[in-house]
């Protein structure tokens, strides 16, 4: 532990040694405000990447990405659900281009902390004097045995937004009636604690009214989960949860129930306990990590998730380089969407501070999401954040669930609240 | 069955209040952090945007355009928010996080942009007798056909209406309070109108665009 603390004062220190020198380099002292490299055009790299460029218009800023088109992966239950189109959730990056972003479609394989460079796969460089890395998450495939990249095409794990959502709809659309499906959710942390509960309501939702003696097996890694009650309630007002004939049944690590293997050719799962279940339908969502690009600039920790300056989210690691969103260590905050872009806009500030030679502004945090359960049932979470004094966590200042007395009539409002959030917040991305 | 799940929820509430009863004698005791107090106007209202859209110009249809709002309006609607008075789905949650300075700071941010008219559907046929309606019950307080926003009146014209329906159902039955100028107004209309009268109000609003 002691060593490691030792690396990142080092690394940090001879970044800002780096750092000392690029600061008399034409390009600042000419008065330019500064060249800012975003790796990522998900959630928190778009956000950043415009609100730099809306405070500052004179800055250059590029974002690198290696799709052309983005699924969000939140609302993608609703595809799954068959009440939203996949069209619906696909967004592109031309809208950063009228701020004035400069984007490039490419795979960034090397940070160079200390030259400040970023190269792609294509062979490009991009100088910087700031780098925002938001790449998402990735998959510890080895945490499950037997599951990898091919058996994913078998068994989707749809926890990126695309032909992986296509594919679990289809096997859903497929499945008999009376069919069984598995959702197998990994262990904490990893990216949208609502969602793999939702997606069994949206799930549910589709069965309850085209496949009615179906079920659905939740094996969880976990002992709880996030919303668990409001989850719960939800699940007994609309698909009978808690009786004999509940649609929805859930196992938890008390039950030994995570999923440790599959058997891609029997269509089965191993739980940790050693039951072999079999289903129709397995969606197997993989233990996660930082996105690769952390490991090969070093931003990360030993569990495989990037230490950040919570104040700026400027990596506790590497000068000049700026994490945000899933693949940060946001402490207290949960890996959401919402959390991007709040994180994103904060980041964004802080870095036109210290571009600047101001002190990084005081941030202010928040994160609301939305699951849709059913029809006209919709459940939220909301917390408004403040960062700890001494700097060491973000703390809940207010905020909380949908409480378990809600009326039919909040329920239902929260659904179009739901999808007014989704408009908003996508359009606040990359509109 | 309802009994199984009631046992258990009431089993969990216990919990759970078991639980917040124990972090509230450590928030008593002084564990609970310090936090950072100062954040910029633009800071406080970046976060709104999420929901509320940029700069507070929302995309709608059930979340409402906060921009070019009245600052009284904005801090009276907040502070509500805050104590529980106006009925909410997550803003009393919000509202609890920010201190009457902050919330000052928002209002006069918000107030400061430009109120985009929602683009939304509307019947041309029957705006006429929608803009009679709102001249006879409403335009004494909401000026200019819907449009103003100076002291306590929301936006009516070019807001989002299933938004406005939403808050008329809250007045209507009673959940949110109604002035006593407007009760009267809305009592009018309802007797002589019914819902079909609220209704062309709405298109009208929407029309405006």
């Amino acid at each position: 532990m002691t060593r490691t603390f030792n690396r990142r004062i080092f690394l940090k220190t001879s970044a800002m040694a780096g750092a000392a020198c690029v600061l008399a380099t034409p390009n600042l002292a000419l008065g330019a405000t500064g060249k800012v490299v975003v790796v990522g055009g998900g959630a928190g790299g778009a956000t950043a990447a415009k609100y730099l460029r809306l405070a500052d218009p004179g800055l250059e800023v590029t974002l690198i990405e290696p799709k052309k088109t983005y699924h969000t992966c939140f609302m993608s239950n609703e595809v799954l659900g068959g009440d939203r189109s996949m069209q619906s959730i696909r967004f592109n990056l031309d809208g950063l281009a009228r701020h004035g972003v400069n984007i490039v479609y490419d795979t960034v394989v090397d940070i160079d902390a200390t030259g400040r460079k970023v190269k792609t796969l294509g062979g490009l460089s991009f100088d910087y004097d700031r780098c925002i890395v938001s790449p998402g998450v990735d998959f510890d495939w080895g945490k499950t045995e037997g599951y990898n990249l091919e058996v994913a095409q078998q068994m989707p794990h749809a926890w990126n937004a695309g032909p992986q959502t296509i594919l679990l709809r289809s096997q859903l659309e497929a499945m008999d009636d009376g069919g069984t499906v598995i959702i197998a959710p990994p262990a904490n942390p990893f990216r949208c604690p609502a969602g793999p509960y939702e997606r069994a309501s949206q799930i549910a939702y589709y069965l309850k009214y085209h496949k009615p003696k179906s079920k659905i097996l939740i094996l969880d890694q976990k002992s709880t989960f996030s919303q668990k009650l409001q989850f719960e309630k939800a699940w007994s007002d609309l698909y009978g949860y808690g009786t004999d004939n509940s649609m929805i049944e859930w196992q938890g690590s008390d039950q030994e129930a995570g999923v440790v293997a599959v058997d891609a050719a029997n269509s089965t799962v191993t739980t940790s306990f050693g039951d072999v279940e079999k289903a129709d339908v397995i969606n197997l969502i993989p233990a996660q990590k930082a996105g690769k690009i952390a490991f090969t600039a070093g931003l990360v920790d030993r569990k495989g998730w990037c230490p950040v300056e919570l104040m700026t989210f400027e990596s506790a690691i590497a000068a000049n380089i700026y994490v945000l969103g899933d693949s940060a260590i946001a402490t207290g905050m949960p890996k959401s969407a919402y959390s991007a872009t709040s994180q994103a806009k904060i980041c964004a500030a802080a870095i036109i501070a210290s571009l600047n030679d101001r002190p990084a502004p005081v941030p202010a945090y928040l994160n609301t999401c939305y699951s849709v359960l059913g029809r006209d049932y919709g459940i939220s979470i909301a917390v408004v954040y403040k960062l700890a004094k001494d700097k060491s966590r973000i703390t809940k200042v207010s905020g909380g669930l949908t409480p378990l007395d809600a009326s039919p009539l909040t329920h239902k409002r929260e659904v179009g609240y739901a999808h007014s959030w989704f408009d908003n917040i996508t359009a606040d991305i990359f509109g | 069955m309802l009994s199984q799940y009631l046992k258990k929820g009431l089993l969990s509430a216990i919990i759970i209040t078991g639980i917040t009863g124990l972090s509230g004698i450590v928030v008593a005791s002084g564990a609970r952090p310090e936090v950072m107090e100062g954040a910029s106007a633009s800071m406080l209202a970046n976060s709104c945007a999420g929901c509320h859209g940029q700069n507070g110009a929302s995309n709608g249809p059930a979340i409402p355009s906060i921009a070019g709002l009245s600052s009284q309006y904005f801090i009276e609607t907040m502070t509500e928010f805050k104590s529980g008075k106006l009925p909410a789905t997550v803003m009393d949650r919000i509202a609890r996080g920010f201190s009457a300075r902050q919330i000052r700071l928002m209002a006069d941010y918000f107030s400061a942009q430009p109120f985009i008219r929602a683009k939304q559907k509307f019947d041309p046929k029957t705006i006429a007798v929608g803009a009679t309606l709102h001249q006879k019950y409403c335009e004494k307080c909401h000026n200019n056909a819907g449009q103003m926003a100076e002291d306590d009146t929301g936006i009516l014209g070019g807001q989002w209406t299933p938004y406005l329906a939403a808050t008329m159902q809250d007045y209507l039955s009673g959940r949110r309070e109604m002035t006593k100028k407007m009760r009267d107004k809305v009592e009018r209309l309802m007797d002589a109108r019914g819902d079909e009268g609220l209704k062309l109000l709405l298109n009208f609003y929407a029309s405006q665009q």
